[in-house]
């Protein structure tokens, strides 16, 4: 029964083999290397075939929800950091959006700029970083060199304006603690204006690659209701078909202000999800180009917005979410109208992503589900918390 | 479970609709604004940026629709910062959750969790939020109230994806489940004692010697409740 968590459908029941084998259990993890982290994975098997894929987490918990309880609002930022810690500035975002709803802030305009620029750069260089990874996963190690090649450009690009390059603790409640640092602006124009033919080499090592095809097609198959009833979110429920984004449906910010396109997949398997993810680093560097000509065009401004001394949300419940580079990252904060938040919730996409890996792995290959948990794309700091 | 008054003016004015009685919902409207008065910001002039409150939302067609569908089921409802919050009955929480996907295209759960009121009772707010694709990108909250110690129907029947996230709150709350398939710890190991996110649960953690030394440790581990060591959160 336990085996079954959460599959619709029943798992097949422990039987002989022509060969006269039984199912085994396999223990995948949590010091694999493709895995991502400490991620475990109770594998039942028959021969090579997966009956049942059980994942077992919470290796890296550390509690972060209860330390959120402890910190003030502007303390709680760094945490948010290391809950998806290749995407910090989203995190940030999505708490920084969720505590200005509770209080009712107006963002400058110039200040939500500057916040999709660092969103975009760091959708790209998450995005980047999971191509490697998925790449390196399935036995193709080249693209790694070149996608890290310009999530080092994005990396110095962070490092330059805010001293960090993972961990940022880059926006403020209200809007940013910096201005843009002199000459970035251009910095940044060149490598975006420069990214549109590095992408176009990754896919020349990967878009046709007939091992790259075989290893994708057809892997992991999780439809549009499939991923809705999993509450999966991100690029594999764009992949499956639907073009839903956070940043359309639910708009945040300027992105409204901003033309840019949902890429979307149809046969929503792992090889779509690899082209919906190609996309999305075609249009992230179109938001950045659209940004650079705003920010050009508006030098200075305002970046932070009316904050009190001392940030105390009115008691009450919030949630707000941004789309990360993972699918829909939320924050539901409850306030006792304390200086400290008396609960706060992170909606992670990871974790619920990863929730759909026993039925997108059932019937494949076990060497499958390495490029299956490669194409959920977890980050297990957000999947433990 | 040690009452901190710190947090009593304001803990009851969010927990107040989820007492059973019928007119609830205009209790919170009139008790928040006084709870709301003093986080106004203090250097900044009062009459600007006006603080977010709540009001009443029983009158929404979506909240109607429901209370006419389900009889029975909702308790209140409270719109705040433009989120729609509807406190339902527990007992009528599976049928009100079943005819929302289905007659109200809510066919996905965003989230699920729980917050622990300490010394309120009922003690946990269980908070599930939903959206609906059909209803351009629609979103509604729902609310239950939950005793320590008494089970909370499941949802995972009506969507999957609530099974991992009960878990979870199984798991760090300790509010349990009837019905659901396979409530088991998620993110700490079997064998671990207590509940980390309850109020009362020390921050620093405890010895978790105790589970794997049952016998040579307190059961819940750590720190004595007596031990002014122990720190629990406000």
């Amino acid at each position: 029964m336990s085996e079954t968590v959460g599959t619709a459908g029943s798992v097949p029941e422990t039987r002989d083999t022509m060969l006269g084998l039984r199912e085994m259990e396999l223990n995948f993890g949590p010091q694999h290397p493709s895995t991502h982290g400490v991620l475990r994975i109770v594998l039942k098997v028959d021969g090579e075939r997966i009956v049942s894929a059980r994942p077992d987490i919470g290796y890296l918990h550390r509690g972060t929800e209860k330390l959120f309880e402890t910190e003030t609002y502007p303390m709680v930022i760094p945490h948010t950091d290391r809950l998806d810690y290749v995407a910090a500035a989203t995190n940030n975002h999505a708490y920084c959006l969720t505590v200005e709803k509770l209080l009712g802030l107006e963002i400058p305009k110039r200040a939500q700029y500057i916040r999709i620029v660092l969103d975009e750069m760091q959708r790209i260089s998450s995005h980047l970083l999971w191509l490697a990874t998925a790449a390196i996963d399935l036995g193709a190690i080249t693209p790694f060199f070149y996608t890290f090649r310009e999530r080092e450009v994005i990396l110095d690009l962070f490092e330059d304006y805010c001293g960090a390059r993972l961990t940022l603790n880059c926006m403020r409640v209200g809007g940013l603690q910096e201005d843009l640092t002199p000459g970035w602006l251009e910095k940044l124009r060149a490598f975006t204006e420069d990214l549109g033919s590095k992408i176009d080499e990754y896919e020349d090592l990967l878009t046709e690659n007939r091992i790259w095809k075989m290893r994708t097609v057809g892997v992991g198959i999780l439809t549009t209701e499939r991923c809705i009833a999993w509450g999966v979110t991100g690029p594999p429920l764009r992949a499956a078909g639907l073009a839903w984004d956070v940043r359309r449906a639910l708009p945040y910010e300027c992105y409204p202000e901003l033309d840019f396109e949902i890429p979307t997949g149809k046969n929503a398997d792992t090889y779509d999800r690899y082209l919906v993810r190609i996309a999305e680093l075609r249009q992230s560097r179109r938001i950045l180009l659209q940004c650079c000509d705003w920010l050009a065009a508006n030098p200075t401004g305002e970046i932070r917005g009316k904050v009190p001394r001392v940030i105390k949300p009115p008691a009450g419940d919030a949630y707000a979410s941004v789309e990360s580079p993972k699918g829909e990252l939320g924050f539901y904060l409850v306030s006792n109208g304390g200086n400290k938040p008396y609960r706060l919730r992170v909606r992670p996409p990871s974790f619920i992503n990863l929730q759909a890996l026993p039925e997108m792995a059932r019937g494949h290959m076990v060497s499958d589900l390495v490029a299956i948990i490669g194409t959920i794309d977890i980050v297990l700091g957000e999947v433990d918390r | 479970m040690a009452e901190d008054p710190k947090d009593t003016p304001a803990a009851p004015a969010a927990g107040e609709p989820a007492k059973p009685a019928e007119p609830a919902a205009p209790a919170p409207a009139a008790a928040a604004p006084a709870g709301a008065k003093p986080a106004a910001p203090k250097p900044a002039a009062p009459p600007k940026a006006p603080v977010p409150a709540p009001v009443d939302a029983m009158g929404e067609p979506l909240v109607a629709a429901l209370a006419a569908a389900v009889p029975g089921a909702v308790l209140g409802a409270k719109r705040m910062v433009g989120q729609t919050t509807v406190e339902l009955a527990p007992g009528k929480l599976v049928e009100a959750c079943r005819h929302l996907r289905d007659a109200e295209t809510f066919t996905f759960l965003v989230d699920l969790t729980a917050v622990d009121w300490k010394a309120r009772d009922p003690r946990f707010d269980l908070v599930y939020w939903l959206h609906s694709f059909a209803r351009g990108n629609t979103r509604i909250r729902l609310k239950v109230g939950v005793r320590d110690g008494a089970l909370c129907p499941t949802v995972s029947g009506v969507w999957e994806t609530a099974n991992w996230m009960e878990r979870e709150v199984f798991d760090l709350f300790g509010v349990s489940f009837e019905g659901h398939p396979d409530l088991r710890r998620i993110l700490t190991w079997d064998g671990f004692q207590g509940h980390p996110l309850r109020k009362d649960f020390p921050v620093e953690g405890i010895d978790t010697g105790a589970a794997i030394y049952p016998d040579r440790y307190p059961e819940g581990g750590g720190p004595a409740p007596d031990d002014k060591n122990r720190k629990t959160v406000s």
